[in-house]
């Protein structure tokens, strides 16, 4: 019986609008919804349970608005959810320490996560996991195999790298060529009644300081050409102007 | 001033152009600049002390670099470095190493930095819907996009000491599947040429990839390309639930714009649209629009890039 984590984050849906306020971006109106990769990640970690046995946990990081989150992954199937009770901001370093300490204490084998979270793009979280756990991880997987051990795919210079990785393990997961499942009825009308299982954290202070979030610089307006012949002109732009070509 | 380690980026076995960008930011976030060269043969790194702006070279020799494993790695340059501020490339595999050597030393790791101004790092959020502006204090792992820093010359001279380094393999290799073709990957290109859902069928990428090959560049494809057809791998993805790419030249032909691809290419130093919808969004991000057809375009673009390029 294999015991699954896997690591969920709520983060703006990516079709949303950033609006900066003040020095700050400001998503008081925009919907959030489970980061995209870890759909793959919830994927494997269901499809794991299913291959070889066992319960599968999903843990996510903040306040109550995080639990649309966790129920969303319950209808699908996942056994048990856990919220780290958190408001304040958290570094890289006090989100990997909250998070490895409640893997240590639950006696987890297996850790799946997506490969990045769609607000930050960092993909510190698997890896840092695996550092403090003192355990092996893969990065970007595409494919996993599951038995004893895992058999994971993932991109390597020039093609495709497969690999053995024993457990305990943290595998952070890219899109592949797994479907996601989705949830029906019934496991939206369970999801509603389940109990968030919250607990609190105290993590180590911040070692770095946000300063301020602010719009990209704006690009300058280009130029517009009309007609397909005006193609012969950008092609000269490019190696007179730009010179990229 | 803080010290600074900048951990060598290695491609095919020599090292990358892109080091001696991540010397010039390591100027710009502390003093004496150490460079770890991760290798399996000294020889690797001979050459390396030539990089202007760096004190010293060690070559970290490990039979572990063989071929890539978080945990050896990590553990064996964090044993090679000196404390300080280390700085790698945001390569996907470098982003991954960088964060298990903060995991190992308890400090924040910043990634994909994109501009260094007072001390201040700036990093893409949202991916790059927004930038975020950090301070550091204290020691911290910051990793470093290609192609924004200028690289460091080399004309410096300084000496290069061999280390020899362990770490314990946490993965086991069983094959290296070679990709089918040789086109380059978008993370890896200078130039990308993508096409979107208005390319019309998948069997149309190959007008893109003709242009592509005069260029040597990648192709690459948006979300609604990727989705709709099977044929266009999701590798090919351009956006922000694909990949985020800067490369020096983008061309944008029947694509649209939508929001979550802008979000993975507008870094890109020139950008070319073409698309025949002249309110197409993507032409608000266009330094080069044409509105026209890609039928009628392409053969037009390809005949002007063979005389420009011979």
């Amino acid at each position: 019986m294999v015991n699954i984590a896997v690591l969920v984050k709520q983060v703006p849906d990516t079709n949303s609008k950033i609006q900066i306020v003040g020095d700050r971006v400001d998503l008081s109106s925009v919907k959030m919804e489970i980061s995209p990769y870890d759909e793959f990640a919830v994927e494997n970690a269901l499809q794991h349970k299913e291959s070889e046995g066992g319960t599968v946990t999903a843990i996510t990081v903040g306040n109550d608005g995080a639990d649309k989150v966790l129920k969303g992954v319950k209808a699908l199937g996942v056994d048990n959810i856990v919220r780290l009770d958190y408001d304040g901001y958290m570094d890289s370093n006090g989100l990997q320490s909250v998070l490895a300490d409640e893997i240590k204490s639950g006696g987890y084998d297996v850790v799946y996560c997506g490969k990045s979270a769609a607000d930050t793009g960092a993909g510190s979280t698997g890896p840092g996991i695996a550092e403090r756990l003192g355990w092996g991880s893969i990065s970007n997987a595409t494919e996993i195999k599951f038995g004893e051990g895992l058999m994971v795919t993932s991109p390597a210079e020039g093609g495709d790298a497969i690999a053995s990785l024993s457990l305990p393990a943290v595998v952070s997961c890219d899109k592949g060529s797994i479907k996601v499942r989705k949830s029906n009825v019934k496991g939206i009308m369970m999801a509603k009644r389940a109990q968030v299982d919250v607990k609190s954290v105290s993590p180590p202070s911040p070692t770095i300081t946000i300063v301020s979030e602010v719009m990209p610089p704006a690009k300058p307006a280009g130029k517009k050409y009309e007609g397909a012949q005006s193609a012969q002109t950008v092609a000269q732009l490019l190696r007179d102007e730009a010179n990229v070509i | 001033m803080t010290d600074t380690i900048v951990i060598a980026e290695l491609s095919k076995g020599k090292i990358n152009a892109t080091t001696n960008e991540l010397v010039t930011a390591a100027g710009m976030l502390g003093s004496n600049c150490t460079l770890v060269v991760p290798c399996t043969e000294s020889s690797v790194a001979n050459d390396a002390g030539s990089i202007t702006g760096i004190t010293k070279v060690i070559a970290a020799k490990s039979s572990v670099f063989e071929t890539y494993d978080a945990a050896a790695w990590a553990e064996a340059l964090d044993s090679a470095s000196p404390s300080g501020i280390v700085i790698t490339s945001a390569s996907a595999q470098s982003k991954d190493l960088a964060a298990r050597l903060a995991a190992r030393r308890s400090v924040s790791v910043i990634q994909d930095v994109t501009g260094i101004q007072n001390g201040t790092l700036s990093t893409p959020i949202y991916s790059g819907k927004a930038i975020q502006n950090v301070s550091l204090n204290g020691d911290a792992v910051v990793t470093i996009r290609a192609n924004i820093f200028r690289p460091a010359e080399n004309s410096g001279n300084c000496d290069v000491q061999v280390l020899d380094t362990t770490g314990n393999l946490a993965t086991a290799l069983q094959e290296m599947v070679q990709r089918a073709s040789e086109r380059l990957d978008v993370s890896e290109a200078n130039i990308i040429v993508s096409g979107g859902r208005g390319m019309g069928t998948p069997a149309n990428f190959s007008h893109l990839e003709e242009i592509a090959d005069k260029l040597g560049a990648a192709v690459g494809a948006s979300r609604a390309a990727v989705d709709t057809w099977e044929e266009i791998p999701h590798s090919m993805q351009v956006g922000q639930t694909g990949k985020t790419v800067n490369p020096n030249l983008y061309i944008a032909v029947g694509i649209s714009g939508a929001i979550q691809h802008l979000a993975g290419m507008r870094s890109s130093k020139y950008i070319v649209a073409i698309n025949k919808d002249a309110e197409a969004p993507i032409f608000q991000h266009a330094d080069y629009g044409i509105v026209a057809s890609w039928e009628d375009a392409l053969p037009v673009l390809s005949n002007s890039l063979a005389s420009l390029l011979g």
